[in-house]
């Protein structure tokens, strides 16, 4: 349970600001189809400055579309498209020119792990080269720190010139973390991080994740339920391309809810 | 500029650059067309009688009163690679059934490289061994006072064709599901039945598109035809009678033509058609093989 | 073949009697392919090993090509090759990149595609033409090391760009998806991680490129290659003996040529093509073996 957010708050889509500060991702009317194919439609509504903000689902719901939307992953996909609008910080994402400027501040870790075929050192200081940083002594301290806080630095550090995509599927998930908190980003996004991983270590990373809360704001898609219990401050649920329910974690779970899909999915019943 | 502006820079210039290299393909073989069409149109527009050209056998073009017959030498082209195809299409239709459908493990392997090398042996050496090693052999196992003619180009380009033909027909055939081999077994049908019945239909297409590389590999070699076809003008009435090929006359003439003469245009003009003709035999081969894809 | 589980029925007997014949009939047409090619080959060694010497490879041809060496032949054929590659394999990895990186499925790509089918498929003398054309004429290069070279190199374009397509799409598409998610721009995420992990399959491309530009003959007969040279060319822009052309100088043209000597040139020539065209399998199937992820 996280503590001191969402006890008694009320529940609905225009959930008030339960932050301080305007939102940091508002999401209007958002439509993402592949192909033709709608994956996504109608979403509307407001991501806040360091909340835990989780989206759980069956597969196929649109979940992973929307987290590739918003670092418009759709300029580099062919038959995405996007319509309606995303304002990240209260600019348009499409108004980004120089759209890598905008995907470096958000870090993404999605489902498969991906180790780059480069060394475990060279995966983590990937992002800080981009920036500039080349001072050695720089470089260290950041490698060392991303990757103890994706907890896996005890395991690599006697072989961080070892290839990154030979390390085991649970590693490289967490070395995929190690790079995404390598971008010092303001937001960052999860899609079932925990897939790859032993249970151990995945309570490990939630209490990281607990912990960066502080310093950004995660989006975390999950298809465990009881993750997003633990992590979320706020949880939406979005079903077959449509967003049934938006509300404080606590609510869902106590099944104050508006609709009742969104009780059968927390059941059980279906997904 | 901060750095991320830099890099933003330095994408967009690189995603020109490689763009231009990417058309460059494009740029050649329009080109190509362009350059030799512009060398032959002289020609082309001027003293090029059509009905001369493709029903002579008259290809004089030094003498006092030049005629360009192309017809011995379109007759010279088609005899050696229809030659060649007779003997090379079964071959190397035979060798990719074998290699994609029966061999198994090394055997593949080696052989699929023995294809490759044979493959890489380059026309002058094909052509080398035309003049020296089949010239004497036909002579003196078909008893005939010349070696060089139809059967000796016709064996040589058929071996040069070969490769493509098996390395593009294995494809065709690989690509095969193995589900319908399966199901065919599991009906009962032999080997053979699978193969002729079942593999051969479902890769017909690209099948068809190896016969036709490989005819446009015999149709447009030259050096190797050009040493041992015997290069004489000749409407051939048996394999041992010597031709000439459209590409070996240019090989062998272009030398001695002087710019922007008759001659020099009439050269050109061949090579126009060499271009026409393989850009329409390769045009056909990837429809046919994009036909299969669609599928 | 698996051991019968169940006793046979004459039905299995046909069925791997008609096997048996097919496999024995497709292995004779696979013999027939390849059978005459190594009696070749061994003709060639056979009659061409005798005339090997160093002096061969490193000294001039004398009395009017009847004696001496090849050297400025095989000199004239690095050259060739050497400024081949220079102008190809840059634009070949562009065109490839462009293929593999950027292009939409589109007319466009298409059309690519095509052009690369056909500047494979056009007839080697309707190259020689167009080099003759182009970079002799019209570019003023006059029949020079240059003007060859070129004309080899738009020809064996496509073994560059079909091998580096490739290899480039080897390279999993995730890795690429990796670092667009940290900000890397298109050109970073080819040059810190595509390239990288396709340089080798490349470099076995532009082996295969070294292979078939050494031996082609016709492009080069009237763009920049002689028959005879007393010195070695200085630049680009001289004329050059070349390998293919000197066995076919003297093969066809020269008189009193010993036999010996012609099939020494022949032996050299092939021997250069297929060591490098092995060198370019054995490390297709080394890299093959090796595992980056």
């Amino acid at each position: 349970m996280v503590d001191g957010v969402g006890q008694e708050q009320p529940r609905s889509a225009n959930f008030g600001p339960l932050y301080e500060g305007p939102p940091i991702i508002e999401v209007r009317d958002l439509g993402i189809s592949y192909g033709g194919k709608p994956a996504l439609r109608d979403a509307s509504f407001d991501i806040y400055r360091h909340e835990i903000f989780g989206i759980i689902g069956p597969a196929n719901s649109g979940k992973t579309s929307f987290l590739r939307a918003l670092n418009r992953m759709d300029d580099f996909t062919t038959g995405m498209e996007v319509r309606g609008s995303i304002h990240i910080n209260g600019k348009d994402v499409n108004d980004w020119r120089n759209l890598y400027a905008l995907r470096s501040r958000i870090g993404v870790v999605f489902p498969l792990p991906v180790g780059l075929p480069l060394s475990v050192y060279d995966n983590v200081a990937f992002s800080p080269r981009l920036r500039g940083i080349r001072g050695k002594a720089e470089l260290d301290e950041v490698v060392e720190r991303c990757l103890t806080r994706a907890a896996l630095w005890d395991e690599v550090k006697d072989r961080l010139d070892s290839l990154g995509s030979l390390l085991s599927g649970g590693q490289q998930q967490r070395l995929t973390i190690a790079r995404a908190l390598s971008q010092e980003p303001e937001l960052l996004l999860l899609d079932e991080f925990s897939i790859a991983v032993d249970p151990v270590t995945t309570m490990r990373i939630e209490d990281v994740l607990k912990d960066l809360r502080s310093e950004l704001t995660i989006v975390l898609v999950t298809n465990l339920v009881q993750q997003a219990r633990r992590l979320a401050d706020r949880t939406a649920f979005f079903l077959t391309g449509e967003v049934v329910e938006i509300g404080a974690t606590e609510d869902l779970f106590k099944r104050k809810v508006q609709d009742e899909r969104t009780t059968g999915y927390l059941e059980g019943r279906f997904g | 500029m901060d750095r991320r502006d830099l890099a933003w820079y330095v994408d967009k210039t690189a995603q020109w650059v490689i763009f231009a290299g990417g058309i460059s393909a494009i740029v050649f073989i329009v080109g190509i067309f362009i350059f030799i069409t512009k060398e032959g149109l002289d020609f082309v527009l001027g003293p090029l009688n059509l009905g001369e050209f493709f029903t002579s056998i008259a290809w004089r073009p030094t003498s006092n009163n030049p005629t360009y017959g192309a017809l011995a030498l379109i007759v010279g082209t088609a005899s050696v690679t229809g030659f060649a195809m007779l003997l090379s299409v079964p071959l190397s239709l035979g060798a990719a059934l074998f290699i994609a459908e029966f061999a198994t493990g090394k055997t593949r392997e080696v052989l699929k490289v023995l294809v490759e090398m044979l493959a890489a042996i380059p026309s002058v050496v094909w052509g080398f061994v035309g003049m020296s090693i089949m010239h004497p052999l036909i002579m003196r196992i078909f008893d005939v006072p010349l070696g060089l003619g139809v059967l000796n180009a016709g064996l040589i380009l058929g071996l040069m064709a070969a490769p493509i033909m098996t390395t593009i027909a294995e494809d065709a055939l690989k690509a095969v599901p193995d589900a319908y081999r399966e199901a065919a077994e599991a009906l009962g049908a032999t080997r053979w039945e699978v193969i002729f019945k079942v593999v051969i239909p479902a890769s017909r297409n690209g099948l068809l598109a190896a016969v036709l590389l490989g005819v446009g590999r015999g149709f447009g070699e030259t050096m190797a035809v050009l040493m041992a076809s015997g290069h004489a003008i000749n409407i051939p009435t048996s394999p041992f009678d010597s031709v000439r090929a459209l590409t070996a006359t240019i090989a062998s003439e272009l030398g001695d033509t002087v710019r922007g003469g008759d001659h020099w245009g009439s050269l050109f003009t061949l090579g126009i058609l060499l271009f026409v003709v393989t850009f329409v035999i390769n045009l056909t081969a990837d429809i046919v093989v994009r036909g299969i894809r669609k599928k | 073949m698996e051991a019968p589980m169940f006793s046979a029925t004459p039905l299995n007997r046909r069925s791997y009697r008609s096997q048996s014949v097919a496999k024995a009939v497709f292995c004779l047409m696979t013999v027939a392919l390849v059978i005459p090619v190594l009696l070749i080959l061994g003709t060639l060694v056979v009659k061409g090993a005798p005339a090997i010497s160093w002096e061969f490879l490193f000294t001039a041809p004398t009395n009017n090509l009847t004696a001496g060496g090849i050297f400025p032949a095989l000199v004239g054929t690095i050259w060739l090759v050497v400024v081949a590659l220079l102008a190809s394999v840059p634009v070949g990895v562009a065109a490839a990149l462009y293929l593999s990186e950027y292009a939409p499925d589109n007319l466009l790509t298409r059309a690519i595609n095509l052009a690369i089918v056909n500047l494979a498929g056009v007839p080697s003398i309707v190259h020689a033409l167009f080099g003759f054309g182009a970079f002799v004429l019209f570019f003023r290069f006059n029949a020079s090391i240059l003007a060859a070279s070129l004309t080899l190199a738009v020809m064996t374009l496509p073994v560059v760009i079909v091998a580096t397509r490739e290899s480039l799409q080897a390279v999993p598409h995730a890795f690429r998806e990796a670092c667009w998610n940290m900000g890397a721009t298109r050109w970073q995420t080819i040059r810190k991680v595509v390239l990288p992990n396709s340089i080798s399959g490349i470099l076995t491309g532009v082996i295969l490129e070294v292979s078939r530009t050494s031996g082609e003959t016709a492009p080069i007969m009237f763009t920049g290659a002689t028959a005879y040279l007393a010195f070695l060319p200085e630049s680009v822009f001289d004329q050059t003996m070349a390998m293919s052309y000197h066995l076919f100088y003297i093969a066809t043209q020269a008189t009193d040529v010993p036999e010996e000597l012609t099939y020494g040139v022949a032996l050299v020539l092939i021997a250069i093509v297929l060591m490098m065209n092995a060198v370019s399998i054995a490390f297709r199937i080394y890299l093959r073996g090796l595992k980056k992820w």
